[in-house]
């Protein structure tokens, strides 16, 4: 089998499990409805500004996708799977296996708040499509990447609901702090070219954390 | 080390003096006057604490960093307690650096704390050294805390640049060196500073280095004696 036959089958192999279960879909779904619920509640009648409802679109994304990425690990250590699949997959395969399948459900993830925020919020219209799609693409991915790799390190701590949030913020807060800015210029209908500088900024991310997991990812899943 | 260690205390001491000492005046005549600053005026003394401070911050944890990603090579546990001891020196360091940083802002700019883009990076490498402690006390293993720990410093340390290149110019800020800072746009400043304020500024850098390095010295040979009462009792 090749390589990328080896990683398509890991992500075939998790979706199928995810699928039998529905674990990690069903956290990520309550989770944003609830958090969507309770601003819903704080705000009552009053209007949010676009500036706000961007910060809080991402606020929902980061605390619903800390109760779901963690799972595609977690799961492999409370099944006792992780051995067998240490000794059939290399840990490139592994780790672009993993990366794949959480880049698909945090893009899922994205698009159903986007959807949700829609309905619920007058406020939130999006007037340049073309920036707030490049920043769903871009933010969700880098969120992926820098999700994936904290996953796999807290799957071995003996406290990982509550360690995952924390170890996961202060390295997402670049990409939280540029997605937010370029939210607001596709909310605000900026033209495209304003959002440049951002995007940058968030291509960079992906990349410098998608590099440095891929190098690191050995020595955190193998013993 | 003795060298190291009377060295920092000479210097530290004559920065304490010096810099608190040596009085203000708008014509500044021979070493011992320093230059008003306007705007700034005695609050500027600050830059002879808090700058070097900040900088031993960054040391620390790039040397913790360092050491992390030693053991990932080498596997040798001293190498993680280089690391962890460096770790811990940075936190309180870097804690002094927040509150010197943030008592200056509130007599400078009205407020303790207005998140501009240097007080939200400190902030960060708060969060981070918290977040490797957070880890480390999770982890059941020796082997799997220094591994594990070792690898999230690194991917920790990724972001560093993002907060001191990237959004120091995207985000207009109060603190030297930010966006729209006519003086200093570079990510290292080009203070003009007066020649004897310079020699204090530089003999503080200098005594704050050395005294990190006579504390780092002191943690790790702590820690190998603990690791090493550890290993006997189990």
């Amino acid at each position: 089998m090749s390589t990328i036959a080896r990683t398509w089958a890991l992500v075939v192999k998790d979706a199928r499990s995810e699928l039998r279960t529905r674990y990690a879909m069903n956290a990520l779904v309550m989770f944003v409805i609830t958090s969507v619920a309770t601003i819903l509640f704080a705000m009552r009648e009053d209007q949010a500004s676009p500036e706000l409802l961007a910060g809080m679109y991402w606020v929902v994304v980061f605390f619903s996708s800390m109760s779901g990425l963690s799972r595609i690990f977690v799961s492999e250590e409370e099944k006792g799977t992780a051995l067998a699949l240490q000794l059939i997959a290399s840990p490139t395969v592994v780790y672009v296996g993993k990366l794949l399948f959480n880049c698909g459900l945090t893009l899922l993830l994205t698009l159903a708040v986007t959807v949700l925020y829609l309905i619920v919020f007058p406020g939130f219209v999006v007037a340049s499509l073309d920036i707030f799609a490049v920043t769903w693409l871009l933010g969700s991915l880098g969120l992926a990447s820098a999700a994936t790799i904290i996953a796999a390190i807290i799957a071995r701590a003996n406290t990982r609901g509550t360690l995952y949030p924390v170890l996961s913020f202060p390295v997402l807060i670049p990409l939280l702090m540029t997605v937010m800015r370029s939210t607001i210029r596709a909310l605000a209908g900026e033209p495209f070219e304003n959002a440049l500088g951002e995007f940058q900024v968030l291509f960079s991310y992906l990349l410098v954390m998608t590099g440095g997991s891929y190098l690191l990812f050995e020595h955190v899943w193998k013993d | 080390m003795r060298i190291v260690k009377v060295l920092s205390i000479i210097l530290i001491t004559f920065v304490l003096i010096a810099g608190i000492a040596i009085p203000l005046s708008p014509a500044p005549q021979g070493l011992f006057e320093f230059p008003i600053i306007p705007g700034l005026e005695d609050k500027a003394r600050n830059i002879f604490y808090h700058v070097p401070i900040a900088w031993t911050t960054v040391l620390a944890f790039l040397v913790s960093m360092w050491y992390g990603y030693r053991y990932l090579r080498t596997r040798s546990i001293d190498d993680d307690l280089k690391s962890v001891s460096s770790a811990g020196l940075g936190f309180m360091l870097c804690i002094l650096a927040t509150v010197t940083g943030s008592l200056w802002a509130k007599f400078n700019w009205g407020s303790f704390w207005n998140w501009d883009p240097r007080e939200t990076s400190i902030f960060v490498l708060l969060l981070i050294y918290g977040a490797y402690f957070a880890l480390r006390s999770a982890l059941a293993s020796d082997e799997a805390r220094a591994r594990l720990s070792a690898v999230y410093a690194i991917i920790a340390g990724l972001t560093v640049p993002f907060f001191i290149f990237v959004l120091p110019r995207m985000v207009a800020g109060l603190h030297p060196g930010a966006k729209g800072d006519v003086d200093g746009s570079g990510p290292v400043l080009e203070f003009k500073m007066a020649p004897n304020m310079r020699v204090v500024f530089f003999s503080s850098l200098i005594g704050f280095t050395l005294f990190y390095i006579w504390l780092l010295t002191l943690r790790i040979r702590a820690a190998r004696l603990e690791h090493h009462v550890a290993d006997q009792h189990s």
